[in-house]
This record gives structure tokens, C-alpha cells and sequence, in this order.
């Protein structure tokens, strides 16, 4: 059998114990232990990525400063690779080796779901990436997320269709979680929304050419637009194949493939195709009287600086979560886990990257239709859509 | 009419790269009776490696030739120093090996480069060409070319020269192409050496099309593997066969059943395929030794 | 360790008639589950080393796959039958526990019985015609039985919850509610030994000689009156049961379940751990599915560049204990003892 002196962690552990043992509460350790575990790698990397780099990048800058009232913090990141089963287990790293006071991590869904359970049983603040709408509904009392949800993103795409008057869509999705979930999403509220769905196709996560699934958008007669909900490699080579074949309608794509890292994969074709992200991809080009302005102009430029890397949506869910469960921290004065679930579901008038967060008990997300932009894109860059017109 | 014709052409496009992929895993098992699961990470290297190196400023040619000696060493240090060692283990041992080497490549390339998406410039541009109703992008025309010009050096190599003769003995029978006189060691090394170009040399090729990443090699290993066994592993002609039909069945099925099932139509039909012909499509039957 | 000693397999050249006999001649009973009663002292002990609740979690887990690995293992290091879709049969299992109480109203423990059935009826219709296939045209039948399966799972979204999976409630077994790290892994050893005591009965039955004949030469066990394509099947139809089980545990464990169970890169997973830890031993699963689980945890500290240090340690074993952890351990002492 293996040793246990295997795990580094062991040690960490055990002066835990015996600190806690000795009486010390957290607090007089003078550090804050924030746990995560994300999918930095794997098919989910695309988000999980990003977030990890902003996590670890406003950790060291927080601590620069002193720390949150004087306390460090101590930041721990597993990487799940997007299995659900890996996330679980890391989750029960988390609780039960690293005694963290608190979580902001999780980057899909699926791993979101797994790890629920771990931390309500805990009593666990847990801060979710992930865009699921069965994270928040019901709601959960130790569960919060950031990111707005595919829902929100849907009834954005359908409003500004409404606007055009093109009622009758295509939808094209990508079979892995998040273009499922959103598409399932659209699905459901279409009718309400007065927008038909005449016709559907899918592709697969990895697929190289959509040719095929668009030769038969194309040649359905009565649809005035197509929408494609999904994430990563996909929505560029559905755009790029979109332009190849010449379909005329107005492409839509989702907030999954909110970076610039979308425009440049797909080059020219991704010219005049719209979408809803938020304010952060766009941030200067904010008029200057706009209350989003300082924070996602500040997050873009750390991000920038940090990682030569273009700003992504998914970075910025991190960044939210992190300042959320820092201002509760500052709020609670403790990092007791209790009070500081306590101070997260009274966070009001946060201005995150996402938009403005307005918990409540029984609003564990706290982000308003407002969230969402729709942005246009011309000659490779973002253009925001008045919100007047079209 | 033009549907069929625009499904056909993406058939062909990814049917490409999936016969590259397939030739890769062919050369390799003719050679060593490994089945090599790094065989995606070639394709990986030589789209990953060409773009890091234009973006650092070289030129488009030197950048791909350099990303294929490139892939061209890392196949022969995966024979030197993972699959010689190992030499007369059982065969899902040497397939390990290669799992392995595929994770260890992978990580490598996310430590070296980054895990973001990248895209080469096309060769002749990316305005479509229209033909009969249907739309086929030049670079698409670019890689079937490529393939073609592959298979093409390879028979003329196996078929005109002498180490290319030795490199079938060695396939053949290696105790015999040994007393010979054959160098198998270099043989096989040789074998693995064209691999590693070849999956180079198609990610080079199809990364302006596909797009690449640290992670594609797993789904196209998979992909090739499945194609290599559908024409009958050892086959070379087999193997593009294998390729091209698997891309056609895909794209077939996408068009005119359902996108949601069309690899799950691929796979049913290679299962119905192995069902009548066992020893897949162009494969000799094998004999069991006793 | 004795208990590796004693797991040793007769060597392809020794003959496997001579050595059968002298087991079945010898202490029979007592000594063919020695080593399943050593492993349980082990797995007794074993919490008494645990610092903290996360070990109960970790080795629940290397119980679970040990059994599906040990399921697989008779497949494919004593019949010699590869399977490169062995997961499909862990998301049957998983999914049955997961849809048994959810869509049906049925108890969990009878949905991990019939999620067994099940497997074991699928695997008997694909089995008759996939084994027929050899080598490597029978890996790539099993993956591409493996892919559908994990394509339904991702499709019938309905009944599955699609990619995002669904939850599982909880095992309750005559009233008592199984649930906990520690609850499960004093429930996924005591699976776990009943798979291997099983298994190493298996072994010495008649049936269990059949199917190492068929490992060294399908022809030669053919000619000797082994009905080769019978046993096979049987041993098919065992393992899917196996990672059946195994699949249900692992779903009312995590009380999730997601198409990722059923997925490609967990056949892999578990073909390396039977490779890793030895082909044809049964503790060499534990030990492989022990390394395959831990390993991701003890690597953490690596972050970057932790994927490179596993692929190098995999490569590495298999390159210098080529029969796998445990065989080639076991004969490095039998060498020395000369």
C-alpha cells in the first residue's frame, strides 16, 4: 500500500490540526485559504484556462497589498480537467485536507453539479463559474455563481431578433455541455419569446467541417437568421463554413465565444456576426459615463499585462467571484465560512465584469438582464449595439 | 445534386486527414507491430510548432520545415528511447508506451506553447471555389493534393530504392530481413522517423482548415486508428481508403440522417464492415501461429 | 509483500495442465482465497494510516475501479481479449442507478441489479459477434461499442440529463442509508474483495483453464475440445458485469453521474490500470487502479507540469516492469530466492 507521507499536503494538514487543536482559530493564522479547482486542462480549457491566471494573478496582487485586512491570502488550485469525478474528489481535498474557509472555482457545469454536495454538507461559501441555471435554481444556501446564465444570453440573441422582425431561426449547437445546456435553454423559451425554431443540427466537440449540417440550414426554406450556441474551436469553423458556402442570413453566435482569440480564428468570415457578452469585451469603448467602465477597463489591462493573452468573458466570471467573496471577507471581518456565506448573499451593488450583482436569499446569481451587451463585430473588432436600435 | 456534391467535398476535406493520420499508424505497425497512439500528437506538433515559429518571425516555409524535423526527432526519440527498450514486450504494452508518450506530449506542448486555439494563413487564400452548386476551399483542395503527393513518394520509395525494400523485408518477416543483413533497428527507427514527418507535415497542412491545439491528437488518433482498421491495418492503400471513407460516412450522414448520430453511423457501419470482412477492407487474413 | 508472491500466474511456458493439477491437488479451498483474505486484513487496516476523511474518499475510489479492473483483467490478461470499450459497460451500470429511482421509482440496489443484467444481456449480443474479430480489429470494434454508448448517454438527453448528466439519489439498503466517504469505503472493499474472490475462483474452475488455454493459442485450446468462442463470451459477459457494478457504485458514490463515465478516455484509463499493475493478477488491479487513482492527487504540486510527469512515469513502468507492477516485482524476488 502507499505511504501516506505520499501527499505533500499531509503535512500542511497536519499543522492544521494542530493548531486547531491548540485553539487557534483561523483568523490568528492571518490568512484566508480560498480553494479551487478548475478545468485548466481538458475540452474546458478554453475557460477553465483564463480563470485559473486571473485567479492566481489578483491572489499575488491582493497579497502585495496586505492582504485583506491585514490577512494573506492563500490560494490553492487543483486542475479537474473537466471530469466530474476529479472535481468531487478535489472538492473533498479542499474540505478535508486544506481546510479552506471558502471556494470560487468550478468551471463547467458538470463539475459544478459534482461538487455541490461536498460543500452544502461542509457548510462550505462555494462560488460557481459555470453558466448552468440548476446551480442557482433551487436555490442552495452555501452556492452562489457569477456567470450569467445561457438563459439570460438566449432571451438577449431573441429580443434584438424580435427587434429585426426575424421570427423564424435555425439553431446549429455543439453537442458538449455548454452549447447543449444553452440550446436546450433557447428551446424552451422560444415560443414565449415569439421566435420559431424551423430547424436544428448539431455538431460535435472536435469537429473539423460543418459543411453538411449548413448545406441543410441553407436550403430551409422560411428561415431568416441562424444562432449557434457552443464554445471553444467549434463556433469558429462554423462561421468560417458559414461564409464558405455564402449563406446570406445574419449569424448569431453566443457568449461562449466571447475573446478576440474568435475573431482571429475565424478572420474575415467573422464579419457582421452578433452576439451578447458582456461589458468587459468592449471595455474601451464604454462611453465614458458608464458604471462598468472602471472595473472591466482595470480587469482588461491587468489581464493583458499579466498574460499577453487577449481577455476572455470566462476570466472575468473568476475575477468576480473572487472580489465578491474578498468584499464579504472584508464585510465579515472573519474568515469564518458561516459568516462569510453570510456577507456573499448580502452583496449588493457589486460591479463586477459580469455587470452588477444583487444577491439575496433567494437570488444566489444577482445579475439583471443588464448584463449582457450585444456586440456586433466590423473588421475585426467588437462594436456595441446601440440598445435603442439596430 | 449540389447537396450531395457539398457534403462529398467535406467528406474528402476531413477524410484527408483522417488517411494521413491512418498512413501514420500503418507505417509504424508495418515496421514494429506497435499501434501508435502518439500518432495525433505529430499532427499536433507540426501545426503547433509552425505557428509559434512564424509568430516569432520566420517565414511560412522555414517555419513548416523546421516544425517537421521538428515532429521528425520526436518520432525517432519516441523509437530510441521508449519503444527500442521495450522491445519484445507484448503489444498493449508497446500501445501504453505509446499512451504514455501521447500524455507526455501533450503536457509538453501546453508547458511550451499555450492552450489556446491557432490558425495558419491558407496557402492560395480563403475565397471559396464554387463548383456545381457547391462551395470547396482551396486550402481543402491543398490537402487532398498533399496526400496524394504522400502516398505517391511513399510507393516510389518502398517500390524504387533499396532501403525501401529493406524497410518492407523488415515489415515482412524482421528475423529474416535480419539474417539478410538488414539493419532492422534502422529500419524501424526509419519507419517511425516518416510517421512523425508525415503527421507533421498534415497538421502543417491542415491547421488552416481545422485549426489546432495542444489537445487535438486524442480525437485524431482515435479517428485514424478507426480508419487504419476499417481498410485493414498494414495496408498503406488501405489506410487512405480508410481514411477517406470515414470522413464521407461522417459528412453522408451529417447531411442526410443526423448530425447528433453521424459518428455513431460511422462507427456502426466499420462495425458491420469487420463483421463481414474481419480482416477490414484491403487487410490480409492473418493466421495464427501455433 | 506476500500477497504478491502468492499472486503469481503461471508463466506461458510452463505447462498449465501440470500446474492446475497441483493446485487442485493441494490445500484447495483455504489456499485459493488466501490472498483475497490477506487484501481484506490490508483494507481493514488500512484507515488506521488515514490523516484525514479524504483518504476514505481517495480509496473508495481505487476500490471501485479495482473491481471494474479486475473485471477487465480476466478479459484481457487471462483470456487475452482486449477491450477497448469496457467504460460503456461502466456507464450502463452508472446510468442504471442513476434512472432506476429517478424515471421508474425502483430502489437503488435493485437498479444496480438490473443495470448488471443489463450489461450482461448486452454484452452477450455484441459479444458473439465482436470476439469473433482479433487483435486489434477487436480493440477497435470494443471502442467503437464503447463511443455509441457514450453517445446515447449524451444524446437521450430526456432520460440521461444530457452532458451535464443527472443526479443519483442515494443507496439505501434495508433502510439504512449508505452515504459518506467512510460509509463507502467499508462498502466499495467489502464489492471490491467479493469481485477478486470471485475472480480467483474463477481462475481455478475449469472454465478458468479454458480461458488461459484460449490466452496462449486460440487454435491449440480449440484442438484440445476448449469451446473457444463459449468461453470467451462467458468471460465477456463477466466483466461487463463487473464494470457494471462497478459503475453503479461509482454513480451512488458521487451521486452524479455524466456521459464522461462511459467515455473513451476512461476505457483507456482502465485498460492501463490492468496493464500497469500486471495483466493476469488480480492484486496487480488493485495496485494499478491504486497508482492510476493517487498519482493525480500526488502530482498536484506539479500544476503545469503534472501531465508530462505522469506520461513520463507510465512510459517508464512500462518500459522497465514491461509484465506489469506486480508479475515483475514478483519476479524479481523469485529470482533472487533463485
Amino acid at each position: 500500500m502507499i505511504p501516506c507521507s505520499f501527499f505533500p499536503a499531509k503535512r500542511v494538514a497536519a499543522v492544521a490540526v494542530v493548531l486547531a487543536v491548540l485553539g487557534a482559530p483561523s483568523i490568528a493564522l492571518a490568512q484566508i485559504k480560498i480553494g479551487s479547482s478548475l478545468s485548466v486542462t481538458g475540452p474546458a480549457s478554453f475557460l477553465g484556462d483564463p480563470e485559473k491566471k486571473t485567479l492566481e494573478m489578483y491572489v499575488d496582487e491582493i497579497n502585495k497589498k496586505g492582504g485583506i485586512d491585514g490577512q494573506k491570502v492563500e490560494l490553492i488550485v487543483y486542475d479537474d480537467g473537466g471530469n466530474p469525478n476529479a472535481a468531487r474528489t478535489f472538492a473533498t481535498r479542499l474540505v478535508e485536507e486544506d481546510k479552506v474557509a471558502a471556494v470560487v472555482g468550478g468551471t463547467t457545469t458538470g463539475t459544478t453539479m459534482a461538487m455541490i454536495p461536498v460543500f452544502e454538507e461542509a457548510q462550505i461559501p462555494f462560488i460557481s463559474l459555470a453558466g448552468g441555471i440548476p446551480i442557482i435554481e433551487p436555490v442552495k444556501k452555501w452556492v452562489f455563481k457569477t456567470a450569467q446564465t445561457d438563459k439570460m444570453a438566449c432571451e438577449k440573441i431573441f429580443a434584438d431578433l424580435k427587434k429585426r422582425n426575424l421570427t423564424t431561426i435555425a439553431l446549429i449547437s455543439g453537442t458538449e455541455a455548454f452549447g447543449k445546456s444553452m440550446r436546450d435553454q433557447c428551446v424552451k423559451i422560444a415560443a414565449a419569446s415569439g421566435i420559431t425554431i424551423a430547424h436544428e443540427e448539431t455538431y460535435g466537440p472536435g469537429d473539423t467541417d460543418v459543411t453538411p449540417q449548413l448545406t441543410n440550414i441553407k436550403g430551409k426554406a422560411g428561415v431568416q437568421a441562424v444562432v449557434n450556441t457552443g464554445f471553444g474551436q467549434g463556433p469558429a469553423i462554423v462561421t468560417r463554413n458559414y461564409r464558405q458556402l455564402a449563406i446570406p442570413l445574419p449569424l448569431y453566435q453566443s457568449h461562449g465565444v466571447a475573446s478576440k482569440q474568435y475573431i482571429q480564428l475565424a478572420a474575415d468570415s467573422a464579419d457582421g456576426v452578433r452576439l451578447p457578452a458582456p461589458a468587459l469585451l468592449v471595455a474601451d469603448k464604454l462611453p465614458d459615463g458608464d458604471p462598468q467602465k472602471p472595473v472591466v477597463t482595470s480587469y482588461a489591462k491587468t489581464y493583458q499585462d499579466n498574460t499577453k493573452q487577449e481577455v476572455s468573458a470566462f476570466g472575468g466570471y473568476a475575477y468576480d467571484g473572487l472580489m465578491i467573496l474578498v468584499e464579504a471577507a472584508k464585510r465579515a471581518k472573519s474568515a469564518d465560512p458561516a459568516k462569510l456565506r453570510d456577507e456573499i448573499e448580502k452583496t449588493k451593488g457589486f460591479m463586477g465584469t459580469g455587470g452588477v450583482v444583487n444577491m439575496s436569499p433567494t437570488d444566489h446569481m444577482g445579475l439583471g438582464q443588464a448584463a449582457f451587451r450585444m456586440l456586433d463585430i466590423k473588421n475585426g473588432d467588437w462594436v456595441l449595439v446601440p440598445e435603442s436600435g439596430s | 445534386m449540389a447537396e450531395l456534391l457539398q457534403f462529398a467535398f467535406s467528406g474528402l476535406t476531413v477524410g484527408a486527414v483522417y488517411a494521413l493520420v491512418a498512413l501514420g499508424f500503418t507505417l509504424i505497425y508495418n515496421a514494429s507491430d506497435v499501434i501508435n497512439f502518439a500518432q495525433g500528437e505529430f499532427v499536433m506538433l507540426g501545426g503547433l510548432v509552425t505557428v509559434f515559429l512564424l509568430a516569432a518571425g520566420l517565414p511560412l516555409p522555414v517555419a513548416a520545415l523546421l516544425a517537421v524535423v521538428a515532429s521528425t526527432l520526436v518520432g525517432l526519440a519516441l523509437y530510441r528511447f521508449a519503444i527500442e527498450p521495450a522491445r519484445g514486450a507484448n503489444a498493449v504494452t508497446l500501445i501504453m508506451i505509446t499512451i504514455g508518450a501521447s500524455i507526455f506530449l501533450r503536457g509538453a506542448a501546453q508547458v511550451i506553447f499555450d492552450k489556446r486555439y491557432h490558425s495558419l494563413p491558407p496557402l492560395f487564400g480563403d475565397t471559396p471555389i464554387r463548383f456545381g452548386g457547391a462551395a470547396i476551399l482551396p486550402q481543402s483542395l491543398v490537402v487532398l493534393a498533399g496526400a496524394l503527393v504522400i502516398v505517391v513518394l511513399l510507393w516510389a520509395f518502398v517500390d524504387r530504392t533499396l532501403f525501401g525494400k529493406a524497410v518492407l523485408a523488415t515489415a515482412a518477416n524482421k528475423l529474416a530481413a535480419r539474417l539478410v543483413g538488414i539493419d532492422t533497428r534502422l529500419t524501424v527507427g526509419f519507419s517511425f522517423a516518416i510517421s512523425a514527418a508525415i503527421g507533421a507535415i498534415a497538421g502543417i497542412l491542415v491547421t488552416p482548415i481545422t485549426l489546432t491545439s495542444y489537445n487535438i491528437g486524442t480525437l485524431l488518433a482515435l479517428k485514424g486508428f478507426a480508419a487504419a482498421m476499417l481498410g485493414g491495418i498494414g495496408s498503406a492503400v488501405g489506410a487512405v481508403l480508410g481514411g477517406l471513407l470515414l470522413g464521407l460516412l461522417e459528412a453522408l450522414s451529417a447531411g442526410y440522417l443526423s448530425s447528433e448520430f453521424k459518428d455513431a453511423v460511422a462507427f456502426i457501419v466499420i462495425l458491420a464492415v469487420l463483421f463481414v470482412r474481419p480482416q477490414g477492407l484491403l487487410g490480409r487474413a492473418r493466421v495464427e501461429r501455433v | 509483500m506476500s500477497v504478491r508472491s502468492l499472486d503469481e500466474r503461471p508463466a506461458a511456458q510452463e505447462q498449465p495442465l501440470s500446474k492446475a493439477r497441483s493446485t487442485f491437488v493441494g490445500s484447495l479451498g483455504r489456499h485459493r482465497l488466501m490472498p483475497v483474505l490477506l487484501l481484506a486484513v490490508l483494507v481493514a487496516l488500512a484507515p488506521l494510516l488515514f490523516p484525514s476523511g479524504f483518504y476514505y474518499r481517495i480509496f473508495a475510489l481505487v476500490y471501485i475501479f479495482a473491481l471494474a479492473a479486475v473485471g477487465l483483467n480476466l478479459l484481457m490478461g487471462y483470456a487475452g481479449q482486449v477491450s477497448l470499450g469496457h467504460a460503456g459497460f461502466m456507464g450502463i451500470g452508472a446510468y442504471a442507478a442513476a434512472i432506476g429511482p429517478a424515471h421508474f421509482g425502483l430502489p437503488g440496489w435493485l437498479s444496480l441489479i438490473i443495470g448488471a443484467v443489463l450489461s450482461a444481456l448486452i454484452a452477450f449480443l455484441v459479444g458473439r459477434p465482436i470476439l469473433r474479430l482479433k487483435g486489434h480489429y477487436l480493440a477497435v470494434a470494443t471502442l467503437g461499442f464503447g463511443l455509441l454508448l457514450a453517445i446515447v448517454f449524451t444524446s437521450e438527453a430526456e432520460w440521461t440529463g444530457g452532458p451535464d448528466g443527472m443526479s443519483v439519489s442515494r443507496l439505501v439498503l434495508f433502510g439504512w442509508s449508505v452515504r459518506g466517504s467512510e460509509t463507502w469505503y467499508w462498502v466499495s472493499a467489502v464489492l471490491f474483495l467479493a469481485g477478486a474472490a470471485i475472480a480467483y475462483n474463477l481462475i481455478e474452475s475449469p472454465a478458468g483453464r479454458a480461458m488461459r488455454a484460449i490466452h496462449d493459442s486460440e487454435t491449440a485450446a480449440g484442438v484440445l475440445g476448449v469451446d473457444v468462442s463459449r468461453t470467451k463470451l462467458l468471460v465477456f459477459v463477466i466483466s461487463s458485469v463487473y464494470a457494471s457494478i462497478a459503475g453503479s457504485s461509482l454513480a451512488f458514490f458521487n451521486g452524479l453521474v455524466t456521459p464522461d463515465v462511459a467515455g473513451f478516455l476512461r476505457s483507456i484509463e482502465l485498460v492501463a490500470m490492468v496493464v500497469l499493475g500486471g495483466m493476469g493478477s488480480v492484486v496487480g488491479s488493485l495496485v494499478g487502479a491504486a497508482v492510476l487513482v493517487l498519482l493525480p492527487q500526488a502530482l498536484t504540486f506539479l500544476h503545469d507540469y503534472e501531465h508530462m510527469v505522469l506520461g513520463l512515469i507510465i512510459m517508464g513502468v512500462m518500459i522497465f516492469l514491461r509484465d506489469g507492477i506486480v508479475p515483475s516485482i514478483a519476479a524479481a524476488f523469485r529470482g533472487r530466492r533463485g
